[in-house]
């Protein structure tokens, strides 16, 4: 600093002698020429003073930082939520054929939504799903029936789906068999009573690991004889695929179901992506069948599983951006908390402010001192909220389905906001300080 | 035998090192101007040892807060050692009162929170200098004051003299060429007082230059020269040819760690 630069312009003293260097008295050593506190050193120095001072208010810097505590937690709580959301729909759309369609009776208009299958509409018959296997494309094709049956086998009985499908639905579905056989063609046009027993059905009727295939379990009454158990699945998105029942599709129609109609046909692909061209092809075909020309009159719908899932996924994301702009919210709120807070602090602190500045702080060392205390405090906060985030989504994943998944990015953004916060709030605050008057300060009490 | 001369004899020497012309101070109350000073003309050399007397609301604060930098003239100059202190920026000002100037305040001043070692430290936490080399000026500082047994001790445990001679331990620590007291003693009782301008004395004597404002004549009576201050206006400039010794005084009273009573603030 250019403190001893002579005097300029002061034509009244023009007459004295230059001045003396600076005499400096002999009761301490001179203090060597230090360049001001700058960089690490201040940010060190200041990041000291600021956790002792908020230690020395603990309760009032807690309450303090309880908005950035539960913002970050919050964020980081709402994304994993998501993510875990995220993981259970695309576990689902792996247990399914992404390559299957559903045909459903019953026309779109009405009450906007799918007509529920059974009953409801009698347009599907089993000649339609015939025609359909003729199209090219379409590797299988079954005509398909839901019933809920009460199944009774010795003195044990279990209530599960009882569904009715023709043989190529062992393709559709993808199920192996662990015992016996999938339902034959020959089952299918006589009517057999047999049924293919899930695992999950084998294990409440016969027991685990019983191998019932030859033995007898009634349905609703009537006695089927059990030809095949199906490989086990497992759970797949919340949803046991194990807990089913197939029996003949005809078998279903006469004895379950007591109706004419067929439920639904379900097809699948070649491949995925002549997904939508099987699609084309099924509505033009079942459109000439059923002597439709308009397409907003048809008597059927067609489902395809993949737009259904993407969709969903759709869903999913926006429902994320939903939570996550929700708990960013209450970040700003907590920012805003900081900013108060700091602002009581600045105005109760008027006077070490004033005492600061007589000593010689510049106005930078104050700003710098309140700044990375609105820092600390909401990078402590931060802190707090990313150990609380994560384990309150574990928490939460133990009264749901979902799986808890922690995205290390989410974790990283929140404690940068945590942080842009203390900035963002502690400047006005800060500005405040450093601009009072050291006058002004000292007087007060 | 008068100092002035002394100085002024002593050629290169022959500046003042505060040198006050026509200052002016209002403050502003609304529409209400308060005359604060009133053009006041004032020449500090170096070694001496000043005392601002006169009635309260006379406008000695108010010079001796423009002397510290601590506040701007409304017109007027103030040379700081010939420099031009209108003329400095906000960050030079702030080095001024760090490096060329101490100021102790009537009230002492001190952070509560932190030790007498720590408040002593804080004006060489505003310069660069290594934290081990701060302590060990911190401490010297304290020991010239006669403290440096009462290092880790907070203002609270110390007494009102014990606090006041911290604090003058803090204006010292940066090797000052200027120090200010706004009535040092004024919250002191007589015996502290006296104990306090012994050890303004002892730095005077060792080349440090003292303006300390006062309204007790005892007090006063301390120093080598008074200035009296009425309505804002230098009424009175008089040497005092034989000032009180403090030391002398002390001798056969206490010793300076233990004195007066504890003050809890
Ligand atoms: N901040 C201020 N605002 C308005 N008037 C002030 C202020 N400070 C001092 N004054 C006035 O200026 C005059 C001088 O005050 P001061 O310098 O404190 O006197 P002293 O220290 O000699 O008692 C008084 O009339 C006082 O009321
Ligand atoms: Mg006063």
């Amino acid at each position: 600093m250019s403190f001893l630069r002579p005097e300029t312009g002061a034509s009244q003293h023009a007459t004295l002698p230059q001045p003396a260097p600076l005499e400096r008295s002999a009761f301490l050593p001179p203090v060597h020429a230090y360049r001001r506190a700058r960089g690490f050193s201040a940010v060190y120095q200041g990041t000291r003073s600021a956790l002792r001072a908020l230690r020395a208010n603990a309760l009032r810097s807690l309450l303090t930082s309880l908005g950035i505590i539960i913002g970050v937690g919050a964020v980081i709580m709402m994304i994993s939520i998501s993510e875990g959301n995220a993981a259970a729909i695309n576990q689902r759309l792996s247990a399914l054929n992404p390559t299957q369609l559903t045909i459903f009776p019953g026309s779109a208009r009405g009450t906007g939504g799918v007509s529920s299958g059974l009953g409801s509409a009698q347009s599907l018959t089993l000649d339609d799903a015939n025609a359909i296997a003729q199209l090219s494309h379409v590797t299988a094709v079954s005509p398909l029936i839901n019933a809920q049956g009460q199944l009774v086998a010795g003195d044990q009985n279990w209530s599960t789906s009882v569904v009715g499908v023709a043989p190529p639905y062992q393709q559709i579905g993808g199920w192996q068999l662990q015992d016996g056989s999938f339902i034959s063609q020959d089952d299918e046009d006589s009517g057999h009573t047999v049924a293919v027993l899930g695992q999950t059905v084998v294990d409440n009727l016969f027991g685990p690991g019983a191998d019932p295939v030859g033995q007898s379990v009634r349905i609703n009454g009537v006695p089927f004889t059990v030809i095949g158990v199906l490989a086990p699945k497992g759970t797949t998105g919340g949803r046991n695929a194990d807990d089913v029942v197939y029996v003949p599709y005809t078998t279903a129609r006469q004895r379950l179901s007591g109706g004419r109609s067929l439920g639904q046909i379900v097809l699948t692909a070649d491949s995925t992506s002549n997904v939508g061209l099987v699609q084309n092809e099924v509505e033009q075909l079942l459109e000439q069948r059923h002597n439709i020309a308009n397409p907003q009159l048809d008597d059927f719908q067609i489902s395809n599983q993949l737009q259904v899932l993407q969709s969903v996924q759709g869903t999913n994301q926006a429902l994320t951006i939903l939570l996550v702009s929700v708990a960013s919210v209450s970040l700003v709120v907590g920012g805003i908390g900081i900013m108060n807070i700091m602002l009581v602090s600045v105005t109760e602190r008027t006077r070490e402010i004033g005492i600061r500045i007589a000593i010689g702080a510049r106005p930078r060392d104050v700003m710098t001192q309140f700044l990375i205390e609105a820092l600390v405090l909401s990078i402590l906060g931060g802190l707090i909220g990313i150990v609380l985030g994560p384990v309150g989504a574990w928490v939460l994943t133990h009264f749901t389905t979902t799986p808890f998944v922690l995205d290390p990015l989410s974790v990283l953004l929140a404690f940068g906001v945590s942080a842009l916060v203390g900035v963002v709030f502690g400047f006005y605050p800060a500005q405040r300080a450093a601009r009072l008057d050291p006058i002004v300060a000292l007087r007060t009490e | 035998m008068e100092q002035r001369e002394q100085w002024q004899a002593d050629g290169h020497r022959a500046y003042p090192l505060v040198r006050v012309r026509q200052l002016v101070k209002n403050y502003y109350l609304g529409h209400t101007i308060v005359p604060a000073l009133r053009g006041v003309d004032l020449d500090v050399w170096p070694g001496e040892l000043v005392a601002l007397m006169g009635p309260s609301g006379s406008g000695k604060s108010t010079f001796m807060n423009l002397l510290g930098c601590l506040d701007q003239p409304t017109a007027g100059r103030y040379l700081l050692s010939g420099v031009p202190v209108d003329e400095l920026s906000p960050n030079e000002l702030a080095d001024v009162r760090n490096r060329s100037i101490g100021f102790v305040f009537q009230n002492f001043n001190l952070l509560p929170w932190m030790t007498a070692l720590e408040n002593v430290e804080l004006p060489l936490t505003y310069m660069q200098m290594p934290a081990e080399e701060r302590r060990r000026r911190a401490e010297m500082a304290l020991t010239l004051v006669g403290l440096r047994t009462r290092a880790h001790h907070r203002p609270t445990e110390l007494s009102g003299g014990q606090q006041q001679r911290v604090a003058i331990a803090r204006a010292l620590v940066t090797s000052p060429t200027l120090l200010l007291a706004d009535e040092p003693t004024g919250n002191l009782d007589s015996q502290t007082s006296v104990q306090i301008m012994g050890i303004l004395q002892e730095l005077n004597r060792r080349g440090l230059t003292i303006i300390l404002v006062t309204h007790e004549a005892d007090i006063a009576a301390y120093c080598r020269r008074q200035v009296r201050f009425r309505d804002g206006r230098v009424v009175g400039d008089t040497l005092n040819s034989e000032p009180l010794e403090a030391r002398l005084q002390l001798t056969h009273d206490h010793d300076h760690e233990q004195e007066g009573r504890k003050v809890t603030s």
